[in-house]
């Protein structure tokens, strides 16, 4: 069973500040996925784990012991490189066959192993080819051979679906995540695209700037996001963020322009009057704004402003006094830019943050 | 505002005569192969398909960057083949923006107005209208290297904008930016492109992008034009099998299947059958005997049935993938791997048995030899 | 992408384009055609005022020259004089050449690489200085250091030895090695020596089993510019080799000599000065393209 404890990591390099007080554990046999921005710590802590990167403080262990002043060969881990980085001069059968002659393999072993491993990854006809011969996808299958032949506690990956293009990755999402459960394997992986996040991982870990922002489960992330960040991370498109305030006399919170007013349950109405805070944003989701032709009471009116079929759905952009609102509606609706539509929230399904600390309030 | 037309453009680039005595390779590529377009006056059109398929070398020909090897482009109503590209009275937006690093924001802007021998004045209202709209009027005096990538977008927009040109050319101006900034501009360039009402011709290979911003599309692969439609043309109506698998995400299901007397349609593998009710065959096909084509439904038209029994096909669950509004289920059946789109809230797990039924309304059928779709 | 692709150009471009070429292959190669057909002349040709350029035709080709510098022997010159050199000392000299410049070239190489790898991979401390400073080197003319070297060289005894000039041309090839190896190991990402530790390899292992192999083609480009350097190299190697260890270059302009000027022998050394350098650069031509443009182009 191997799991893996990271204990208050911290790493900088010269003036910036890469990781800051990190803590987080992977359960043995998930999917964890670290998940952000570029510059968000996620390849530095990685590298942290496999030992090519030393951190200023803090504590790495896996299967309960601390492996901090383990050299990467000692800690039987497997990287899978963004790039690959496969050895430009090997064959695949060569690449697949280095990691285990380090380990002095016996042949026969070797052979048969690498032979189980490409059959699993079907890239049996491409063992005595070199890696600049290959495709972009065949290469990244022998990156994952080569991790795979060496059975190891832990498979670190570095963003490796990047290069890909787009249909290609959406294959190998599917591919990989089966892989993972066949192999009751722990993987540890690194990505910025939250889409590829959401469908693979068991839990996603996001992190900004080196901090941990949550880490859930892809549907917790989704409909109850921690904070600011999150939200506008995660989804896409992106969750409608509008200001306002929380008005005790109506009960209800109020847009900052007054085009608009959420009516509060009394549990929720009790959450605020405890929180005393200046300004709120309202977070909702383009499939909980609904688009409404009609003026009738709760109806918030509103221009179109652009229209995007998207085919499986279509998003329309509409303007609410000075703010700009995304809805998710059924590909066969139809507007045009300048037509009046308004727009009804659903009450139920919204997020509420505090605008200066961005946490989560509702 | 013009229209721009391009018929019967060939686009060949020569192998140099030294590389194919060496090499032994043919004579040269034909990046653009008959081509046959016209793009309306004011409309957004966008040249999609993969890298390598001629797009960006068909936009460098409107443009006047390469020369077409035979054909005819006309902007308007003049012949520009021979037309230098500083005569054509087009704007070009490159990928990578281009701007002057040694000019600030506004010199940038004007620069191609010096040009154009402009007065003063005249200069001045185009430059303050145009950073108005796309609001860069803060970062006038700024240099362009030390700006965020969407304000350079903008500036490198509004250099474009501000020469008025009959047509806008854009070569993937939105590739480099990150994904939230990219669907902000999607929709700013939308709504420009509306209030402007200049023509625009935009290459991309992201079919959300082509999908949400164009009046219509033309996918092209291989330096051929594959098919030309509104977004919703092509999505509902793909003509070919690499139209179909190429717009839409995920990509479409293909169940090899057999056409019985142009009504029936029968999966090669598994239970599958359908009638072609409700929908009308190409008239040159023929009706009769069996024809091996290729069924097409859409993730989000197959659906998983309530009880195994009324299905289609049915299957194991191998995938399950959380999108947050929606899930994707890959499932196993005898038909092969089928992908599902549903809501979020029914939820199977890896290993349910599942069944699946197909919307009859909005199934797709091509020939498997010719790759054409068979229904109209 | 070129603007004008128009297709094939026309005859007219084609045959000004050979034209030009054949003007300055002419240029460039008419001198060492020169030197060749002096090397073969007798002293009288050689010297006559009106030049002839086609062996057989314009006179008769003659093998003395060679023959008097391989053996040593000395031909009775028109005017009595004898030619400067003892017996066999021009191959004494090509010895002593090949010595110096081989060894200082494999050390140069073998030091300014590893050097290379430390500056691109590890974080020196004032790595840019550092590096400056050592370029710097570079751009000094031989000339300002003479004197100071030659002083140098004389209080530590290593002036008309091997070590001396050895030591000599290691440090000024040094400088170009590190200068570019190290473009060239910023070149192969690190990624490589990282997977290979992963894999279970020490770093140590990992730069002799991936990295160096790697290396091979750019090590040997930058041999044979030291090499050329180290070969070429006259101003220190007539200063302070001058009775012992001394190399081809001073010979050569001894030779020259007073009085009768023994040009075709000047030239027969030439030739054969030039022979092994054109053997060993000729050997590794496969891996010079490959090194020297490495930097160069981006994929």
């Amino acid at each position: 069973m191997t799991t893996l404890e990271i204990n208050h990591l911290s790493k900088s390099f010269g003036r910036v500040q890469a990781l800051n007080d990190l803590s987080l554990g992977v359960h043995s046999g998930e999917f964890l996925i670290l998940l952000g921005p570029t510059g968000a710590g996620k390849t530095t802590t990685l590298r942290c784990v496999a030992g090519l990167e030393k951190p200023d403080s803090g504590m790495i262990s896996m299967g309960g012991a601390r492996i901090d002043g383990l050299s990467p060969a000692e800690r039987d881990v497997s990287f899978v490189f963004q790039s690959y980085a496969l050895y430009p001069r090997k064959t695949v059968y060569e690449n697949m066959a280095f990691p285990l002659r380090a380990r002095e393999m016996p042949a026969d072993a070797m052979r048969s192993r690498i032979q189980d491993v490409a059959a699993k990854l079907r890239i049996t006809e491409l063992l005595q080819r070199r890696p600049a011969q290959l495709s972009g996808g065949q290469q990244q299958r022998v990156a994952l051979g080569r991790a795979m032949v060496r059975e190891p506690r832990m498979f670190l990956m570095d963003e490796p679906l990047t290069n890909l293009d787009f249909k290609l990755r959406v294959e190998m999402r599917a591919e990989l995540k089966r892989l993972q459960k066949e192999l009751g394997a722990t993987f540890f992986y690194v990505t910025n695209d939250q889409v590829e996040a959401m469908s693979m991982a068991d839990r996603i870990a996001i992190l900004s700037q080196g901090v941990l922002q949550q880490i859930d489960s892809p549907e917790t992330i989704y409909t109850r996001p921690a904070n600011l960040f999150v939200a506008g991370f995660v989804g896409s498109p992106r969750m409608n963020f509008l200001d306002c305030v929380f008005d005790p006399a109506a009960r209800a919170l109020v847009a900052d322009d007054q085009t608009w007013q959420m009516p509060l349950s009394p549990v929720q109405l009790n959450t605020l009057e405890r929180s005393a805070s200046g300004g709120y944003v309202l977070g909702l989701r383009a499939e909980n704004v609904e688009p409404v032709w009609e003026s009738a009471p709760g109806v918030i009116p509103g221009q179109v402003y652009v229209v995007e079929p998207l085919g499986d759905r279509t998003l329309v952009d509409i303007k609410i006094g000075a703010s700009m609102i995304k809805a998710k509606v059924p590909p066969t609706f139809a507007a045009q830019t300048g037509e009046s539509l308004g727009v009804r929230f659903d009450h139920d399904r919204f997020s509420l943050f505090n605008k200066s600390t961005g946490e989560v309030v509702l | 505002m013009a229209e721009v037309r391009l018929i019967n453009v060939n686009k060949k680039f020569e192998t140099a005569w030294t590389r194919r005595r060496a090499t032994g390779e043919s004579a040269g590529v034909l990046a653009v192969n008959q081509l046959n377009l016209t793009i309306q006056d004011g409309e957004f059109l966008v040249l999609l398909g993969p890298s390598g398929c001629g797009k960006t070398t068909t936009l460098r020909m409107i443009a006047g960057l390469e020369t077409a090897t035979t054909g005819q482009i006309m902007i308007g109503d003049r012949e520009v083949n021979q037309l230098p590209p500083g005569d054509r009275d087009i704007a070009f937006v490159f990928q990578f923006y281009a701007l002057y690093p040694h000019l600030s924001v506004i010199d940038n802007i004007t620069f191609p107005l010096r040009a154009q021998k402009l007065p003063p004045d005249e200069i001045k209202r185009r430059v303050e209208r145009v950073a108005r709209l796309l609001r860069i009027d803060h970062i006038l005096k700024r240099r362009p290297n030390r700006l965020p990538s969407g304000e350079q977008q903008r500036v490198a927009l509004g250099r474009a904008i501000v020469r008025q040109p009959q047509v806008f050319l854009m070569d993937e101006p939105l590739t480099n930016l990150d994904a939230s900034l990219r669907a902000e501009m999607r929709v700013e360039l939308k709504h420009l492109q509306q209030e402007l009402g200049t023509t625009m011709v935009y290459v991309t290979h992201d079919q959300t992008e082509a999908m949400s911003m164009s009046h219509r599309i033309a996918v092209m692969n291989l330096g051929v034009l594959q098919q030309v439609g509104t977004p919703l043309e092509i999505y509902n109506r793909p003509q070919t099998l690499f139209v179909a698998n190429f717009i839409g995400s995920p990509p479409m299901n293909l169940i090899p299947a057999r056409l019985h007397d142009g009504r029936q349609i029968a999966s090669e593998d598994g239970p599958l059958r359908l009638d072609l009710n409700g929908h009308r065959l190409q008239a040159d096909s023929a009706q009769d005997g069996d024809r091996k084509v290729l069924l097409g439904v859409r993730s989000e038209d197959m659906h998983l049935a309530d009880e195994t029994d009324a299905a289609d096909v049915s299957g194991v669950v191998t995938v399950r993938e959380p999108l947050g509004d929606e899930t994707i289920y890959q499932v196993e059946t005898e038909a092969g791997a089928l992908l599902v789109k549903t809501p979020p809230r029914i939820v199977r797990q890896p290993g349910d048995r599942v069944g699946l039924t197909i919307d009859r309304r909005r199934i797709h059928l091509f020939d498997r030899a010719t790759e054409h779709s068979l229904l109209v | 992408m070129v603007a004008s692709n128009t297709g094939s150009s026309s005859i007219g471009q084609r045959l000004l384009f050979w034209m030009a070429l054949g003007i300055v292959f002419i240029f460039f190669m008419f001198p060492l055609y020169w030197i060749l057909i002096s090397s073969i002349k007798t002293r009288a040709e050689v010297t006559d005022r009106v030049p002839s350029f086609f062996p057989f035709i314009d006179f008769q080709p003659t093998l003395t020259n060679y023959q008097e510098l391989i053996t040593g022997e000395t031909v009775e010159s028109a005017s009595g004089v004898q030619a400067s050199g003892s017996r066999a000392e021009f191959r004494d000299r090509l010895i002593n050449s090949v010595i110096t410049a081989g060894i200082s070239t494999v050390l140069a190489v073998g030091l300014g690489t590893l050097a290379a790898y430390a500056f691109s991979r590890f974080r020196i401390p004032a790595s840019n200085d550092l590096q400056f400073f050592i370029l710097s080197t570079r751009m000094l003319p031989p000339i300002v250091v003479l004197i100071p070297i030659y002083i140098f060289f004389t209080d530590l005894k290593l002036q008309d030895s091997f070590a001396g000039l050895i030591i000599l041309y290691t440090s000024i090839n040094l400088p170009f090695v590190v200068w570019m190896m190290k473009g060239f190991f910023d070149e192969i990402p690190v990624e490589y020596e990282e997977a290979a530790m992963v894999d279970g390899y020490s770093r140590l292992e990992a730069i002799w089993k991936i990295v160096i192999p790697e290396a091979i083609p750019a090590m040997l480009a930058t041999a044979v510019f030291s090499a050329i350097t180290a070969w070429n190299e006259f101003v220190f190697a007539n200063l302070l080799n001058r009775n012992y260890a001394s190399t081809v270059p001073p010979y050569l302009n001894s030779i020259v000599g007073v009085g009768a000027i023994e040009w075709g022998r000047v030239a027969a050394g030439s030739v054969l000065f030039v022979i092994p350098i054109v053997i060993f650069t000729y050997l590794v031509r496969n891996h010079l393209l490959r090194g020297v443009t490495f930097g160069a182009v981006r994929r």
